[in-house]
C-alpha cells in the first residue's frame, strides 16, 4: 500500500544526477551480469520481432491458394518461427533470472550498507527520526527501487526495441500504412494524459481516506477495551461507518476513471486495427500490398502499440523509485559516530575512576544543557544525580558513555581523557540500567545473556533469582525458553526491567548506571531485590539517577543539577543541612 | 443508500452479538436451492482449492446479495468482450469475401462496422468495469462493517488469542486485499474466459482443425499455471514471513540503540542482520523465479501453436478447404488469447492472496460469542442454590443497601488455561457505597479483579455477583452502565477533551463540567486555548501524564456511575490532587463504590476493605490499621513506602537521615492525625492524606515522560 502511495503521489521532480549515478555504481558492482542482461533483452526482443515478418512470409506462401501453395517456403519459414521463439523465449527467462539475481544482490548490499550505517549512527539520530520511517526507508523504498530496477528498466528497453523495432518493420512492409499511426498514437498520448492527469489526484485522496481509516481502526482497537467497558460499540461502529463510506468511495471515484484506462487502451489498438484493415484492403486492392504483408503489419501494430502506452507508467514508476533511492542515499549518507583516535587505546583493568571538568554540552548547538560541571567520582563509591525533570540527568549519562562527546572540558577515566579509549572498550567499562527497558524478540534465556556472550544457563539463573525474576519465569509455561513477543501481554512494564537488570548483574563492568533502574518496579519487590542490587553495586563506580530521594540517601556523593549545572553536591546528611535545593528537593516528598 | 438500509437491518441482531451473521450463515445454511444456483460461481473461484470452506463463506455471506448487480455487469462485459472478439473476425471476412469482389464500399462499410464494435467493446467494458467497481466497493463496505463490528464485540479472551496488531492487520491490510481481488476478480475474471473461451469458439468457427491446434497446447497452459501459482503460494507466504521478521528486527534494533552500543553488540547485530537479510533476499529470489517461469513458457507455446497453425493451415488452403484470411485471423486470435490466459495466471495471484486474506478475516467473523449472557443464573433457583437466600430476603425488608454492590465468590481464573492460575479462591463482598482497595505486588493479580468485575473474562470457577446478580446475567450493554472505570494504561483518543470524557455518550455542558471539576481536571482544561474543546493528539500526546489520568477520571465520573474502579490511576497524580480527587468523590458520590487498585498504601488507607494479594492468592483482608498488625506483607509494603526500607537494607545511615520522616511513620500508627503532619503542610485537609515518601517520586515519574530535551 505505501508503495502505491509513493507512485500516486510521484509528482514530476527533478533529480539529481547523483542519485542516478550511485544507483548505477550498485548496478555497476554486476556489470558483467548486466551485460549479458542487456544482451538478452536485445535479443529475445529481436528474435520476437522477426516473428511477424516471417509469420507474414509463410502466410504469402499460402496465400496462393488451394493447390497453388509453396510448402517448401511455408515449411521453410515455420522453421525459422520455431527456432526464433524457442530462442527469444529461452532469452527472455534467461534474462528474468538474471534480473532477479542482479536486483536481488543490489537489494541486499543496499539493506546492508543502510544498516550497517544505523549501528554507526549516533544515538541522537534515533532521537530525532521516526522508527516507522527508519524502516520504511530499509524496505519499502529499497523494494521500489528494486521493483523498478527489475522490471521497469527491462521493460523500457523492451519498449524502446520493440517500438523501434515494428516502426521499422512496419516502414519497410508498407510506409503509407503507418500513417495510421500518426492519428492513432497521439490520439492515445492525448487519452491517457487526460486519464492519469485526472486520476493521480483521485489516487492520492484513496490512499489519504484509507490511512484515516487505518488509523481510525488501530485507535479504536487498541482502545477496545475502554470502548467496551463504557459500551461504546455500537457508537464507535457509527463512527467508523463514516470512515468506511469515505474510504470506499474514494476507492470506487478512483477505480470509476481508472477502469477506463484498460478499455481505452484496447479501444485504440481496435481502432488500429480496423483502419488498417481498412486502408490495408484498399491498398490490395490498388495492388500495392500482399495478404502477407498485411497479416505482418497487423502482428506489427499490436506490438506496436502496447508499450506505448506502458511507457507513461514506467516513466512514473521510475521516477518514484528515483525519489525512493534518494531517500535511501539520504540516510546512507548521515554523519556518523566520529572515529576513535588514530592513537585510542583498548581500556582494560579498569579501576573506575571518573572525572568531569568543567563540561560544557548541548545537543543542538547554541543551545547548551550543560554548562560547566565538574565532579570526580574514585573507585567503587556510589553518586547519585537528582534534579528536576530537564536539568540534564539523562545527557549526563550520554556523555559518560560517550554517546556524545563534550563540546569543551574533559572526561577523565582512570585519569586518561575518555576519548583516548577506544569506544568499544570504553562502553564496555560500564554495565547499564536504563527506565527504558529493551528486550528483543527472543527467548528469555537470550536476552539476559544478550550482555555475556556463552553465559551458563546456571549463570542466568543466579542472576534472574538475583533480580528476583527468577520465579516468575519458571512459571512460564515455556519458563527460559519462553519467547518474548512484543505482544507481550504476560509480562509487565516492571517484570522487563526486573529482566533488564539480571541482565546488567550478569556483566562484569567496573562501572554501573542506573537510570531510574526500578521507577516501575513497585516499591515491595524493589526492597526485595534491594539486596540483589546493592550486591550488584558492589566494588563498582556507579551512578544512580533516581527520583525517589529515599532510595538514594546513602550515595557516597549526591550531585544536585539544575540548568545544566551542579548547584549542590555532598552526601545526604551535608546537603540536608545545608538547606538548600536538596532539603527542598527533599521535604516536597513529603507534600 | 444501501448502506443505511444493511447498517438499519444488522442493527437489531447486532446488539444481540453477532446474530445477523448467523443469521445469513444459516439462511444459506438452509436454503439448498440457492446454494445449488451458486455453485458454478463458487466452484469456478475455487477449482484450485477446492479444500477452503472459509472463502466459500465468505461467498455465500457476502457476495450473494450482489450476485443480480453482478449478472448484469457480466452481461455488459460479455457484450463487451463479443465486440472484441468480433473485430479479428471481420477482419478475416474482409480479407477472405470482401476483397474478392474488390468494391471498395464495401470494405468501407465492413470497415465502419469494426469501428461500431471498437466502440461497443469500449463502452461496455467501461460501463462494467464501473459496475464491478461498484459492487467491490459496496461489498467491502458491508465486510469491513461486520468485521470492525465483531472486532469491537470480541471478548477480551479472543481478542489476546488473536492480538491486537492481528486484528487490526485483519482489519487494515486483509480487507483491503479483499477489495482489490474483488474488483480485479470481476474485471479480469470475465473477460479473460470469455476472450479465452470466446476467441477459441470463434477460432472452431473459423476452422476447426486449425482451432485443434491450438486447443493442444491449452492442457499444457492450464498445468504451468496451476504448478506456478501451487508452488509461489506457500513459497509467498514463507517470505511474508520472512520479511515480518527482518522488519521486526530493524525496528527492535533501533529502539534499543543505546543498550546495543553500550554493550558493544553492534558487530553481532549486523552479522545477525545479514544472516536475515540473506534470507528474505533468497526467497524472494527463488519466488520471483518460479513465477518468471509462466510468462516466457506460455510465450513459447502459444507462438508454437501458431507455428503449428500455418503448417496445417498450409495444408487446408491447399486442399481448399480454408481461406488465407483465416490463418491471418488467427494469428490476430493468438494475441487475444495469449493475453487472457496472461490475465487468468495474474488473477491467480490475485486470488490466492486474497484466499489468504479472506481466510484471515473469515477466522474472525467465524468467531462464536464465548460470553453467552446466562438467563438461568438470575433466576429464583438458582439463588437458593448458591446460598444467597437472606440476602434475597431481605432485599424486600431493607431495600438494596443489604445486597452487596460486589461479591466474590470463590473465584478462580486463569488467562492462559494452562500453568498457575492468576486468581485463586477469592472471595469478598463489599457494600454499596463502600471502598474497596487492592494492593499486591506486580503480577499479583489486581487487574484482573478489576477484569472480572467487568465481565471483560469469565470466571473459571466461582461466580462474581453484582448487586445481587451474577456478571454473566445481564445484557452486557446494563452491566457496563453500571461501571465507571480507569485501566492502567487506559486511552485517551484522538478527540477533544469533551469527546474524551463523553466517549459519545449523550451528557450536557454540566455533566462535563462537573466530570472535569471532580476529576480535578478543570484548572488545566481552563488553561487550554478550547477549554474542553481542546483537541487531544493520539494517545493524548499533547497532555503531561497526570492532565491524561484527570481526564481518565473524568470520563469514569461523567455518567455518575454505580460502581467507579480506578486501575492504579492516580499514580501520575501528585499527592494533594489524589487526596483531594478522592475526597470529592466521597463527597460527591456517596451512593458510589469505589474500587482503587494501587500501588501506593496512601491511596487506600481509608477504605472500607484493603484486599492484599499475592500472586493470585488473597493473603490479607480488612482495614488498614488491621492489616498492618496481620498482615506482615501490607505492614511491609507499608513500611517500605514510608522511604525507611532502604536504610534498614543498607544498614548505613539507618534512621538518622530519614528524621524528616518521622510524621510520615507516624502515618503507620493508626494515630494519624500527627501535628508534625499538619505542621509540615499548612494546607493540610485531614488525616486521611497522611504523606507517602512515594508520591513525589510518583510524581516526578510523570514528567519523564516529557522529552528531557
Amino acid at each position: 500500500m505505501k508503495r502505491e502511495e509513493n507512485t500516486g503521489n510521484a509528482a514530476p521532480r527533478r533529480y539529481s544526477k547523483g542519485t542516478i549515478l550511485r544507483l548505477g555504481k550498485y548496478m555497476l558492482h554486476y556489470k558483467w551480469l548486466l551485460l549479458l542482461a542487456m544482451i538478452c533483452t536485445l535479443g529475445s526482443n529481436l528474435f520476437s520481432l522477426i516473428g511477424p515478418k516471417l509469420t507474414g512470409l509463410s502466410i504469402g506462401a499460402i496465400e496462393s491458394g488451394k493447390g497453388a501453395v509453396d510448402f517448401g517456403r511455408v515449411f521453410y519459414y515455420a522453421a525459422w518461427m520455431a527456432g526464433f521463439y524457442v530462442i527469444s523465449a529461452a532469452m527472455s527467462y534467461g534474462l528474468q533470472v538474471l534480473m532477479l539475481t542482479i536486483s536481488r544482490k543490489v537489494v541486499y548490499r543496499m539493506r546492508q550498507d543502510v544498516f550497517e550505517k544505523l549501528m554507526t549512527l549516533p544515538v541522537g539520530y534515533f532521537d530525532v527520526h521516526q522508527t516507522g520511517d527508519i524502516i520504511s526507508r530499509i524496505s519499502y523504498d529499497i523494494d521500489t527501487v528494486n521493483a523498478s530496477l527489475s522490471n521497469d528498466l527491462v521493460q523500457l528497453l523492451t519498449t524502446v526495441i520493440t517500438v523501434v523495432g515494428a516502426l521499422t518493420m512496419m516502414i519497410t512492409i508498407s510506409p503509407k500504412l503507418v500513417l495510421v499511426f500518426a492519428f492513432t498514437v497521439p490520439l492515445s498520448v492525448f487519452l491517457t494524459k487526460n486519464i492519469t492527469g485526472k486520476t493521480r489526484p483521485l489516487f492520492r485522496q484513496r490512499s489519504a481516506r484509507l490511512g484515516e481509516m487505518n488509523g481510525f481502526v488501530e485507535e479504536m482497537i487498541t482502545g477496545q477495551k475502554t470502548l467496551k467497558a463504557y459500551g461504546r460499540e455500537e457508537y464507535t461502529q457509527q463512527r467508523f461507518n463514516g470512515k468506511n463510506k469515505a474510504a470506499v468511495d474514494a476507492y470506487y471515484r478512483a477505480e470509476y476513471y481508472g477502469s477506463i484506462v484498460g478499455p481505452c487502451v484496447n479501444f485504440i489498438n481496435n481502432l488500429s486495427l480496423s483502419l488498417i484493415s481498412v486502408f490495408g484492403a484498399l491498398l490490395y486492392l490498388a495492388g500495392s500490398m500482399s495478404i502477407g504483408d498485411i497479416s505482418s503489419f497487423v502482428l506489427y501494430s499490436r506490438k506496436f502499440s502496447g508499450p506505448i502506452n506502458e511507457a507513461a507508467n514506467i516513466f512514473s514508476e521510475l521516477q518514484s523509485a528515483l525519489a525512493a533511492a534518494e531517500r535511501v542515499f539520504r540516510l546512507i549518507d548521515e554523519e556518523p559516530e566520529p572515529a576513535d583516535r588514530a592513537d585510542a587505546e583498548e581500556l582494560s583493568e579498569v579501576e573506575g575512576d571518573v572525572q568531569l571538568q568543567h563540561v560544557r554540552f548541548g545537543y543542538v548547538p547554541g543551545k547548551t544543557i550543560i554548562h560547566d560541571l565538574s565532579f570526580r567520582a574514585k573507585p567503587g563509591r556510589l553518586i547519585a544525580i537528582v534534579g528536576p525533570t530537564g536539568a540534564g540527568k539523562t545527557t549526563l549519562i550520554n556523555l559518560l558513555m560517550r554517546f556524545y562527546d563534550p563540546e569543551s572540558g574533559k572526561i577523565l577515566v582512570d585519569g586518561k581523557a575518555a576519548d583516548s579509549f577506544t569506544r568499544k572498550s570504553l562502553r564496555q567499562a560500564y554495565a547499564m540500567v536504563l527506565q527504558d527497558t529493551w528486550l528483543f524478540y527472543g527467548s528469555i534465556y537470550e536476552n539476559l545473556a544478550y550482555g555475556k556472550e556463552g553465559a551458563s544457563r546456571e549463570d542466568v539463573e543466579a542472576a534472574a533469582k538475583a533480580a528476583h525474576i527468577h520465579s516468575f519465569i519458571k512459571r512460564l509455561p515455556e519458563g527460559y525458553d519462553t519467547i518474548l513477543t512484543d505482544e507481550g501481554t504476560n509480562i509487565s512494564k516492571g517484570q522487563k526491567q526486573l529482566l533488564t537488570i539480571a541482565r546488567a548483574m550478569l556483566l562484569d563492568a567496573k562501572m554501573l548506571i542506573l537510570d531510574e533502574a526500578t521507577s516501575n518496579v513497585d516499591t515491595r519487590t524493589e526492597r526485595h531485590i534491594q539486596k540483589a542490587m546493592l550486591k550488584l553495586m558492589e566494588g563498582k563506580t556507579c551512578f544512580v539517577i533516581a527520583h525517589r530521594l529515599s532510595t538514594i540517601e546513602n550515595a557516597d556523593l549526591i550531585l544536585v543539577v539544575n540548568d545544566g549545572e551542579v548547584v549542590e553536591q555532598g552526601t545526604h546528611r551535608e546537603l540536608m543541612e545545608r538547606g538548600g535545593v536538596y532539603r527542598k528537593l527533599y521535604n516536597a516528598q513529603w507534600e | 443508500m444501501r448502506v443505511s438500509e444493511s447498517t438499519s437491518k444488522r442493527k437489531q441482531p447486532a446488539k444481540a452479538g453477532e446474530g445477523a451473521l448467523k443469521a445469513r450463515v444459516c439462511e444459506s445454511n438452509k436454503a439448498p436451492g440457492s446454494a445449488v444456483l451458486h455453485r458454478p460461481v463458487y466452484y469456478a473461484l475455487t477449482f484450485v482449492y477446492s479444500e477452503d470452506e472459509r472463502l466459500k463463506q465468505i461467498i455465500s455471506n457476502y457476495l450473494k446479495p450482489y450476485f443480480p448487480r453482478m449478472g448484469v455487469g457480466f452481461i455488459i462485459k460479455f457484450i463487451g468482450t463479443i465486440m472484441d472478439l468480433c473485430i479479428p473476425y471481420i477482419l478475416a471476412y474482409i480479407i477472405d469475401s470482401v476483397i474478392p469482389t474488390r468494391e471498395k464500399k464495401l470494405v468501407l462499410i465492413w470497415g465502419a462496422l469494426m469501428l461500431v464494435c471498437s466502440f461497443l467493446a469500449l463502452s461496455g467494458n467501461v460501463i462494467a468495469n464501473r459496475m464491478a467497481s461498484k459492487v467491490a466497493s459496496d461489498a467491502t463496505e458491508v465486510i469491513r462493517h461486520d468485521l470492525f463490528s465483531k472486532t469491537m464485540y470480541l471478548s477480551n479472551a479472543q481478542t489476546d488469542s488473536f492480538t491486537k496488531p492481528s486484528l487490526i492487520s485483519r482489519m487494515t491490510s486483509d480487507t483491503y486485499n479483499m477489495h482489490q481481488a474483488l474488483g480485479r476478480i470481476q474485471r479480469l475474471g470475465v473477460r479473460a474466459p470469455i476472450l479465452l473461451i470466446g476467441g477459441i469458439c470463434v477460432t472452431f468457427t473459423l476452422d476447426p482443425v486449425m482451432a485443434c491446434v491450438l486447443l493442444a497446447t491449452l492442457p499444457v497452459l492450464g498445468f504451468i499455471t496451476v504448478y506456478v501459482s501451487r508452488r509461489s503460494i506457500p513459497m509467498y507466504g514463507g517470505l511474508q514471513e520472512a520479511n515480518d521478521r527482518f522488519v521486526r528486527m530493524v525496528r527492535e534494533d533501533i529502539a534499543g540503540i543505546r543498550v546495543i552500543k553500550a554493550l558493544s553488540k553492534t558487530d553481532y547485530e549486523t552479522e545477525k542482520f545479514r544472516a536475515i537479510n540473506k534470507e528474505v533476499v533468497e526467497r524472494e529470489r527463488k519466488n520471483g523465479m518460479v513465477m518468471a517461469i509462466i510468462n516466457p513458457s506460455m510465450n513459447i507455446l502459444l507462438n508454437l501453436g501458431l507455428v503449428g497453425v500455418i503448417l496445417v493451415g498450409a495444408y487446408r488452403v491447399n486442399s481448399g478447404l480454408s481461406e488465407v484470411g483465416k490463418i491471418l485471423a488467427f494469428t490476430t486470435y493468438f494475441t487475444i488469447i495469449l493475453n487472457a490466459m496472461m490475465s487468468i495466471s495474474k488473477m491467480f495471484t490475485v486470488l490466492s492472496k486474497a484466499i489468504a486474506s479472506g481466510n484471515r478475516i473469515w477466522q474472525v467473523l467465524a468467531c462464536g460469542d464465548d460470553m453467552q449472557v446466562l438467563e438461568t443464573v438470575y433466576g429464583e433457583k438458582e439463588e437458593v442454590v448458591q446460598g444467597t437466600v437472606e440476602a434475597k430476603s431481605s432485599e424486600a425488608t431493607q431495600g438494596n443497601r443489604s445486597v452487596p454492590e460486589i461479591e466474590f465468590k470463590h473465584v478462580t481464573f486463569s488467562y492462559l488455561k494452562k500453568g498457575e492460575a492468576n486468581i485463586r479462591n477469592l472471595s469478598f463482598r463489599i457494600q454499596k457505597g463502600e471502598t474497596l482497595g487492592i494492593i499486591g505486588e506486580i503480577g499479583s493479580g489486581k487487574s484482573t479483579i478489576v477484569n472480572l468485575m467487568m465481565r471483560m473474562y469469565d470466571v473459571d470457577e466461582g461466580q462474581i455477583q453484582i448487586a445481587g446478580r451474577d456478571v454473566r446475567s445481564y445484557q452486557p450493554e446494563d452491566l457496563k452502565k453500571k461501571f465507571g472505570v480507569v485501566f492502567q494504561n487506559d486511552t485517551i483518543f484522538e478527540d477533544t477533551i469533551a469527546g474524551n470524557v463523553t466517549l459519545g455518550r449523550e451528557m450536557d455542558e454540566k455533566q462535563i463540567q462537573e466530570a472535569l471539576l471532580y476529576a480535578r481536571a478543570r484548572e488545566f482544561v481552563e488553561g487550554k486555548a478550547d477549554k474542553e474543546a481542546e483537541a487531544l493528539n493520539i494517545k493524548g500526546a499533547n497532555l503531561s501524564g497526570g492532565q491524561k489520568q484527570r481526564v481518565l477520571i473524568a470520563r469514569a465520573l461523567a455518567a455518575k456511575p454505580e460502581i467507579l474502579i480506578l486501575d492504579d490511576s492516580s499514580s501520575a497524580l501528585d499527592y494533594r490532587t489524589d487526596a483531594e480527587l478522592r475526597r470529592g468523590i466521597k463527597e460527591h458520590f456517596t451512593d458510589t463504590t469505589l474500587v482503587i487498585v494501587a500501588q501506593r498504601v496512601s491511596s487506600i488507607r481509608n477504605a472500607d476493605h484493603i484486599l492484599v494479594l499475592e500472586d493470585g492468592v488473597p493473603i490479607g483482608y480488612g482495614k488498614h490499621e488491621e492489616l498492618l498488625k496481620d498482615c506482615e506483607v501490607y505492614a511491609e509494603i507499608a513500611k517500605s513506602q514510608m522511604g525507611e526500607g532502604h536504610e534498614t537494607e543498607s544498614g548505613a545511615e539507618a534512621g538518622q537521615s530519614a528524621e524528616a520522616e518521622s510524621g510520615a511513620e507516624a502515618g503507620q500508627s493508626a494515630d494519624i492525625r500527627t501535628g508534625a503532619e499538619a505542621g509540615r503542610r499548612p494546607n493540610a485537609e485531614s488525616g486521611a492524606e497522611t504523606g507517602q515518601s512515594t508520591d513525589a517520586g510518583q510524581n516526578a515519574d510523570t514528567e519523564k515522560e516529557v522529552p528531557t530535551r
